[in-house]
């Protein structure tokens, strides 16, 4: 992304499109007519509801992860940027592990290891909690947040650490304590740097959403699987699932760019 | 602990299941190596594609990169597997010569090498333009072949700035090999989850496939930390940061 191109681009005149590009568009629009015409479509129907109920499972663990993920991600990473070697080693270890990991094994640890787990303390099926431990989708968003958490707090400490000291110091100077100077200065230059990095993230954590399939949690592309297994169609579901896919990507990068336009972008 | 010996037992003893996870590991190496290898190559030759070449060449890896990143890697590999499979098949009736079965590894290690060169691409693009365009010039004006001038030139001169991106697409390259097991592949996943199923110590056995993974990381990081220093020698660019 050319960095001067946003400021610069009311001011341009409008470039009609090139050839190549007229082609690209000519060429998508003919596979999209081709589908159409050349593949089955009368499951739609019947299977709508299923894909909207998918699409909310979806997008509920994605929003839910990203929150709770960040949240978590901020104080381990202070806690490896300026903690205190007892607090920023665990902090350490935390990131690596995860990140070091695939996260289907992290999925498959929190619910089938946690789940067999389970008989070992006999009065946990008295509690109130026991409706919750037997569904799938609490592990789902578990295992989610904590991936997020460990990827997100690499990328926040690298924000942290690289705010300018100068700042920092002139809070200080002018008499801000370290919590506000954090709520003022610190967090909010740590974020705006890390904010295209944080949308790739998002993009990626969506993309590792449909794992959660594996352990029954019924989200779109569980929908699109349920489909293929009764229809017997191959193509038909997993192109529906793909564009869904494309399009939350698409919606993601939108908000983002909204989002890094609204913030001032030459600080300090 | 009753829990633990058990579990070691069943990992280590000689009924033990680690025979089977150690065979995981090694498809796993197996298809990560290969699936890295074929994206490399992918990966060079969509970066000339996307630098060098325009019109509908160029077109096409735009389109390649833009949608193997937009769409989850699981839901490509899907369709890879069975559109490639039911391809080739149409295509060996038509030509008369009958169904095959697509051999497991092969077909793991070309789908995930298709998802690979389109991260492999963007890389290696960006390295490439990180050379200073003199020495291409140089090299040109020299009247070296274009594929001498790869060789000689650009590979090595891009080669510091493609070692960062290279190395965290290596890490990928053997956790997305965990993505096979759900189409079937037995590899390091897939074998655990049966020893785990058989077992039921699924908590023991999770846990010693993730430190299998987790050791495969950290050798890795070392391994590309001494690459890096070896392709960074003689010039001014900075340290890598792995992961």
């Amino acid at each position: 992304m050319n960095p001067i191109g946003n400021s610069l681009a009311p001011f341009q005149r409008r470039r009609p499109i090139s050839w190549q590009q007229a082609s690209a568009v000519f060429a998508v629009l003919l596979l999209v007519v081709l589908a159409v015409f050349f593949l089955r479509w009368e499951w739609v129907p019947s299977y709508a509801g299923l894909f909207a109920q998918g699409l909310y499972c979806t997008i509920l663990l994605l929003a839910v992860s990203c929150v709770a993920g960040f949240a978590l991600a901020v104080p381990i990473a202070l806690a490896i940027a300026s903690g205190p070697l007892l607090v920023s080693a665990p902090a350490k270890a935390f990131c690596s592990v995860i990140r070091g990991t695939p996260f289907l094994i992290q999925l498959w640890l929190v619910y089938y290891g946690l789940g067999s787990l389970f008989p070992l303390f006999p009065e946990l099926r008295t509690t109130a909690l026991w409706p919750y431990l037997r569904e799938a989708m609490p592990y789902a968003i578990i295992a989610l947040t904590i991936n997020f958490a460990g990827y997100e707090a690499e990328v926040m400490r690298g924000a942290f650490t690289s705010v300018d000291r100068g700042q920092l110091e002139a809070a200080r100077a002018f008499g801000m304590n370290r919590r506000t100077a954090f709520r003022r200065i610190w967090f909010p230059l740590a974020f705006y740097r890390a904010l295209p990095t944080l949308t790739g993230e998002t993009v990626l954590q969506l993309k590792s959403t449909p794992l959660v399939a594996t352990i029954s949690v019924l989200d779109v592309f569980a929908a699109s699987s349920r489909v293929r297994q009764e229809t017997y169609l191959t193509y038909e579901p997993l192109l529906v699932v793909a564009a869904v896919y494309v399009c939350i990507t698409g919606a993601i990068v939108f908000i983002s760019r909204k989002l890094e336009s609204r913030l001032p972008t030459r600080i300090g | 602990m009753p829990y633990f010996s058990h579990a070691l037992d069943l990992l280590l003893g000689d009924t033990g299941w680690g025979r089977n996870l150690l065979f995981g590991l090694l498809r796993t190496i197996e298809i990560a190596l290969g699936a890295y290898s074929l994206g490399l190559l992918i990966g060079l030759v969509g970066a000339y594609g996307k630098l060098y070449v325009g019109g509908a060449v160029g077109n096409f890896f735009i389109l390649y990169t833009t949608l193997v990143r937009a769409v989850p890697e699981l839901i490509l590999i899907l369709m890879l597997y069975y559109a490639g499979t039911d391809l080739l098949n149409q295509f060996l009736i038509w030509t008369g010569y009958g169904r095959v079965d697509i051999n497991g590894l092969a077909a793991g290690v070309l789908v995930l090498g298709l998802v690979q060169g389109a991260y492999s691409t963007e890389v290696l693009r960006g390295a490439i333009q990180a050379v200073p365009q003199g020495q291409i010039e140089a090299g040109r004006a020299y009247g070296m072949h274009p594929l001498l001038l790869l060789r000689r030139i650009t590979l090595p001169a891009m080669l510091p700035h493609a070692i960062p991106g290279l190395g965290n697409l290596w890490l990928t390259a053997t956790k997305d090999t965990t993505l096979l097991a759900v189409v079937g592949f037995s590899e390091l996943a897939l074998e655990t989850r049966q020893a785990a199923g058989v077992t039921k110590a699924y908590f023991a056995f999770f846990s010693a496939a993730g430190a299998l993974y987790y050791a495969i990381s950290i050798l890795s990081i070392l391994a590309i930390g001494k690459i890096d220093r070896w392709a960074r020698r003689g010039t001014d660019v900075q340290k890598a940061r792995v992961q």
